[in-house]
């Protein structure tokens, strides 16, 4: 597909009318094309608008009641508010979280001017891992997150609401293999969620793991795991 | 509305949230505000399942697609940036989605979707402003050529594809999708600008 059909799929993509092959090519390419997540953000609110087109109905009584009820349970459930472990979902809803997320969902041109090539490389990347049909997603331990761990092995790690690392110090994942940790990447925390892609590959039994690490990183892991998740 | 005021964690009553923005609604709900979620879908709950339901024609479906949205922005609302896009939209934007996903695993399009007469039953009477959007939104897709119009309303309310509508209109895929991108952002432009004179700020359609 040339780019010039690509860019012309932003408006069936804001109609929700791409097949779903169509629509994880297009959310690859919108990662690093600012026009079409331009495109798609006015396009979404079109879409909108054709909504209201619709008749309101006012709906039955009794779903307020279910949604509150259901909205309460995953709550309670979830105390730790692993808001990404979506259990019925599946992959598709947290690719769209993380869509949002990356800000890629409704972005405006002014943002996307902003941001850089090397991020929307990695935008792209991510959303490939989150997208490949069989990738596997297991909720952390020890903290709010989740891994996504593709067929290919190459993974992604949410870390939801992490408190800054501090002054002189930094996040850093690791992938433990029996005795090995490999460094996997840095990261700072902070509010909101951090989606860092692995530069490891996580193979089955594999531990993902995050310390805190002196700024610039360590050749192994001097703190403790402030989160895991084992492949 | 008893059960609802029993979900609340804190001291406010529903009353005070009736002044907030639905920007000020979503922050409330990324810090877990139930109420707040409550307030949320009262003010489009009824948009949103008169969208699901001219879309799936059912009733419980449309339950299921409306409540799918409500919980999804429950679960996102804390990475929702106001700056990006209204807040209803997205909420109508995941209303819409799931609506056609549901459409599609069932494969219930039981009437024309581009028959908007047959379900005027318990429509309620909305306010003045979402009354003259629709006009807005009516009076600009008359304006499309009637082809560009069709691709449009059979994707977004019958929730084809574009493939499907290839095969269902014989039309070379590309030209469905051109049909799409021009007639979608033509209305873009006239619902843009649709503060002034809707109609006199149209667009000539093109010839063919």
């Amino acid at each position: 597909m040339n780019d010039g059909s690509l860019h012309e799929l932003s408006a069936a993509y804001a109609l929700d009318a791409l097949d779903d092959a169509d629509r994880r090519s297009f959310e690859a390419h919108l990662a690093g094309c600012p026009r079409c997540r331009e495109d798609v953000a006015s396009f979404r609110e079109t879409a909108a608008a054709l909504a209201r087109d619709a008749e309101p109905l006012a709906p039955p009584e009794a779903l307020e009641r279910r949604i509150l009820t259901a909205a309460r349970s995953e709550r309670s459930v979830l105390p730790l508010r692993q808001r990404w472990v979506v259990p019925a979902a599946g992959i598709a809803a947290v690719a769209a979280a993380v869509a949002i997320g990356l800000g890629i969902w409704g972005i405006r041109l002014s943002d996307s001017l902003d941001r850089e090539r090397s991020a929307h490389a990695r935008d792209a990347r991510v959303i490939a891992i989150l997208s490949q049909s069989g990738a596997r997603q297991i909720p952390t331990k020890g903290g709010s997150g989740l891994l996504v761990v593709a067929p290919t092995r190459r993974a992604v790690l949410v870390a939801n609401g992490l408190t800054p690392a501090g002054p002189g110090k930094t996040y850093e994942a690791w992938v433990v293999d029996g005795k090995i940790a490999r460094p996997a990447g840095l990261f700072h925390g902070g509010a909101g969620s951090k989606v860092v892609e692995l530069t490891e590959p996580v193979g089955p039994g594999a531990t993902v793991g995050v310390t805190v690490e002196k700024a610039g990183g360590s050749k192994t892991p001097t703190g403790g795991m402030v989160l895991r998740a084992t492949a | 509305m008893g059960p609802v005021v029993q979900l609340r964690k804190g001291a406010e009553s529903s009353r005070e949230l009736a002044h907030l923005s639905d920007e000020a609604l979503l922050a409330l709900i990324a810090r877990d505000d139930e109420l707040a979620l409550a307030e949320l879908y009262r003010r489009l709950g009824s948009l949103a399942y008169g969208l699901a339901f001219r879309i799936l024609r059912d009733d419980a479906l449309a339950q299921d697609a409306v409540q799918e949205a409500f919980l999804g922005v429950w679960r996102a609302a804390d990475r929702f940036v106001a700056e990006r896009a209204k807040p209803s939209t997205w909420v109508l934007t995941l209303v819409h989605r799931r609506a056609v996903d549901l459409v599609r695993r069932e494969e219930r399009r039981r009437a024309d979707p581009l028959d908007t007469e047959s379900e005027s039953a318990g429509t309620v009477s909305d306010q003045a402003e979402h009354v003259a959007e629709r006009d807005a939104v009516r009076q600009a897709l008359r304006q499309l050529p009637p082809e560009q119009r069709e691709a449009i309303e059979l994707a977004y309310y019958g929730g084809y594809t574009q493939s499907e509508l290839a095969e269902r209109l014989g039309q070379p895929l590309g030209t469905i999708k051109s049909r799409m991108f021009t007639g979608l952002s033509r209305l873009r432009d006239v619902l843009e600008n649709a503060e002034g004179d809707p109609v006199s700020r149209l667009r000539e359609p093109e010839p063919g």
